[in-house]
């Protein structure tokens, strides 16, 4: 059998015609717009008409492309007919006819000359329900994909995470991708027919030191182009829903120049870190993190004169310190929640208990009734003596599955923590130390209570108070990436050394 | 377990009838001292005391101090209740009613007290209005002054109680406004107090 390689020139040939003419199409509007059909016999490009805003088709390029038959029937009505199956349209009617059903149309049919034109859409709704092959209308990449190619729409997202960045790059539906460094770029490979891409992935230069752009290589290929700062990457691909979701962390070179800022406005960058940067699992048996932005969805938290909410300042910087976590320790890092939404305390200790995380780190703005109030504050959690004893009630027999009986340990889910109080205290010391010099302490600047999202954590777990909202100075400068870039330090400062005193062999 | 109740039980009569004469004898009450004697009982109601109209007794109540970290507690005087219970309900209306500038309450404004029970146990169950949650402006140090301030003036005042649980429109909640545990009565806790 010869076919294959010919088969897979051919899908090569077709998926590079696919980029050019979505490229093509979507940054030259003065060429004449084209639909590309993309199938395993071939490709094949379709005129379309623009009639009031509306993109249309003619019957009769549909028919060559597809083996149609097109008829006009007495009453005036257009059939459209393929191995013994028909569809009825009727001018003036945004409506067709399938097998007796009735779809909806953007537009009825219209007649240019000799010919009849119909909406794009006819395709997907009409066409499709007669038709023996799969038809996947993309209608804003001007793209139809006949049969079962896998063309997987692609969009990337850059994110700058203090002087480290992130890609985030999504193919719909999943198609996973092998990361590979040549030179001065990224080599992105699919594992798919042909990519669906926007004819700019990523507008402008992203982050001039670390990425300078985004293109296609190949009709499978996407290459990211490094900049002078890059020093390496970490990637890791990840399914969300139908898509799957390649993150890469790109970190700089500790010696070079600060990264340029997010904001608008320079900022003072934070300190470089003590340790020089890892990419691979680290060695330690300290592995996970929980990270739970505080609040969120119904659920605003504290809200500054200004108008800005606890619930976004916590997730920007629970996002942030994931970034720089995954990129420079190799440690795998999970939010609670990684968007606005209402998360139960449960759920947020779950997150944590279930994945079996090291630590967890609850992200806080605090507030007070009097303006005055101000600086960070890490919380321990606190039990009453009656709590402490239940929780060290011990061990309970019970029976095992061959006969006989085990003592098993059983600790209640409200107090899980009580066995943690020690480490948490521990680290609650090394972030007191890491935000001494970096942003306003609190005084005291360690508390201890009985903090619900604590209590059922079953790892060293802290509740960290950034600042104050209600008080004015630190509303100003809660929201600005000097304050969050110095909480950021402060907790992978910790996280570092927290780890590197972590007893080994406990998990 | 039980003796260690009826222990407790007598030492809290024994108080209260000691109060009460105190009380008695002290006649019209001094005027307000802000930040002294945090942790000393005032005088509770005995049950089988007649009440007295216009009768008060003097109670801490507790306010946001200066600095906005901590509460600070003031000797007030607060209406006379019939019994345990009725008492305790003063205390907790007097300790929410709104005060006037400059000082400033724990609690959101419009919080009512639906009703206040104690058990034998000495675990209060206080049901406040649902403007508690409702106008509660977050964070935790204001949450944990808003708890505190009502376990402090009930476990302050009255040593028959040990511990305070919070109720909202008369069910239990987890918290406030998402930070300190509720689920369970919280015992008296002077580190909150300046």
């Amino acid at each position: 059998m010869n076919v294959r390689p010919r088969f897979f020139s051919l899908i090569a040939a077709i998926a590079a015609f696919v980029v050019a003419v979505a490229a093509a199409v979507s940054s030259q509007t003065s060429q004449p717009p084209s639909l590309s059909l993309l199938s395993r016999e071939g490709r094949r490009a379709l005129p379309i008409a623009l009639v009031a805003d509306q993109e249309f088709v003619a019957l009769d390029d549909l028919a060559a492309a597809f083996q149609l038959t097109v008829r006009e029937e007495s009453l005036g009505a257009v059939t459209v007919s393929y191995k013994g199956k028909t569809v009825v349209l009727t001018p003036d009617q945004a409506l067709a006819s399938v097998g007796g059903r009735l779809v909806s149309l953007p537009s009825p049919p219209s007649r240019s000359g000799r010919r009849w034109l119909v909406p794009v859409e006819f395709i997907s709704r009409a066409l499709s329900l007669i038709y023996d092959a799969r038809l996947d209308l993309r209608k804003p990449s001007r793209l139809l994909v006949i049969g079962d190619l896998r063309v997987p729409k692609i969009t990337a997202r850059y994110d700058a995470l203090g002087p480290a960045g992130r890609l985030t790059i999504d193919a719909t539906p999943r198609a996973t991708a092998t990361v590979t460094q040549e030179a001065e770029h990224l080599s992105i490979k699919f594992d798919a027919d042909a990519l669906d891409v926007p004819a700019t992935l990523l507008a402008g230069s992203p982050s001039p030191g670390l990425v300078l752009g985004v293109r296609v290589a190949d009709p499978t290929t996407i290459a990211v182009d490094l900049g002078p700062r890059f020093a390496g990457f970490r990637a890791s691909n990840q399914p969300v829903d139908t898509t799957q979701r390649l993150v890469i962390d790109l970190v700089t070179a500790q010696t070079d120049a600060p990264a340029v800022s997010p904001s608008p406005t320079p900022t003072p960058t934070p300190p470089p870190v003590d340790l020089p940067p890892s990419f691979g699992q680290s060695a330690s048996p300290f592995r996970t993190i929980t990270l739970d932005p505080g609040h969120g969805g119904d659920d605003d938290g504290v809200k500054s004169a200004e108008g800005t909410k606890e619930k976004d300042l916590t997730l920007t910087i629970a996002r942030r310190v994931k970034g720089v976590i995954e990129a420079r320790l190799g440690l795998r890092v999970l939010l609670t929640r990684d968007d606005d939404r209402t998360v139960p305390v449960d759920e947020r200790t779950s997150v944590a208990n279930n994945n079996k995380a090291d630590l967890f780190i609850s992200l806080h703005a605090n507030g007070s009734m009097r303006p005055a109030a101000r600086g960070a504050s890490i919380y321990v959690a606190a039990f009453d003596r009656d709590a402490a004893q239940a929780a060290a009630g011990g061990a309970e027999r019970v029976p095992t599955f061959g006969g006989g009986l085990r003592d098993i340990e059983l600790v209640p889910w409200d107090l899980a923590q009580t066995r943690h109080l020690d480490q948490s205290s521990a680290f609650a010391g090394l972030l007191q130390q890491t935000l001494h010099d970096r942003v306003p302490l609190a005084t005291p600047p360690m508390e201890r209570a009985p903090l619900r999202v604590l209590e059922s954590a079953n790892m060293p777990a802290v509740l960290v108070e950034i600042g104050f909202l209600t008080n004015p100075e630190q509303a100003k400068l809660m929201p600005g990436d000097a304050f969050q870039n110095a909480v950021v330090q402060a907790l992978f400062d910790a996280i570092v050394r927290f780890r590197d005193t972590w007893p080994g062999g406990t998990h | 377990m039980n003796r260690r109740v009826a222990f407790a039980a007598t030492i809290a009569a024994v108080l209260v009838f000691v109060a009460l004469v105190a009380v008695a004898r002290r006649g019209a009450p001094p005027a307000e001292r802000p930040g002294t004697g945090a942790g000393k009982p005032v005088a509770p109601a005995a049950p089988s005391t007649p009440a007295a109209p216009g009768r008060k007794i003097k109670a801490r109540l507790f306010y946001v101090a200066d600095d906005g970290m901590r509460l600070t507690s003031v000797e007030r005087d607060v209406a006379y209740g019939e019994g345990a219970d009725e008492q305790a309900r003063e205390i907790v209306a007097a300790q929410i009613a709104p005060v006037t500038s400059p000082m400033v309450s724990a609690i959101p404004s419009g919080t009512t007290v639906r009703a206040v029970f104690i058990t034998k146990s000495g675990d209060a169950y206080v049901d406040l209005s649902r403007e508690t949650r409702a106008a509660h402006p977050g964070g935790t140090v204001n949450e944990l002054l808003t708890v505190y301030t009502i376990v402090n003036a009930l476990t302050v005042n009255l040593p028959a109680v040990t511990a305070v649980q919070l109720l909202i429109d008369g069910k239990e909640v987890d918290t406030l406004s998402g930070h300190v545990d509720l689920r369970r009565p919280l015992a008296k806790n002077l580190t909150w107090v300046q």
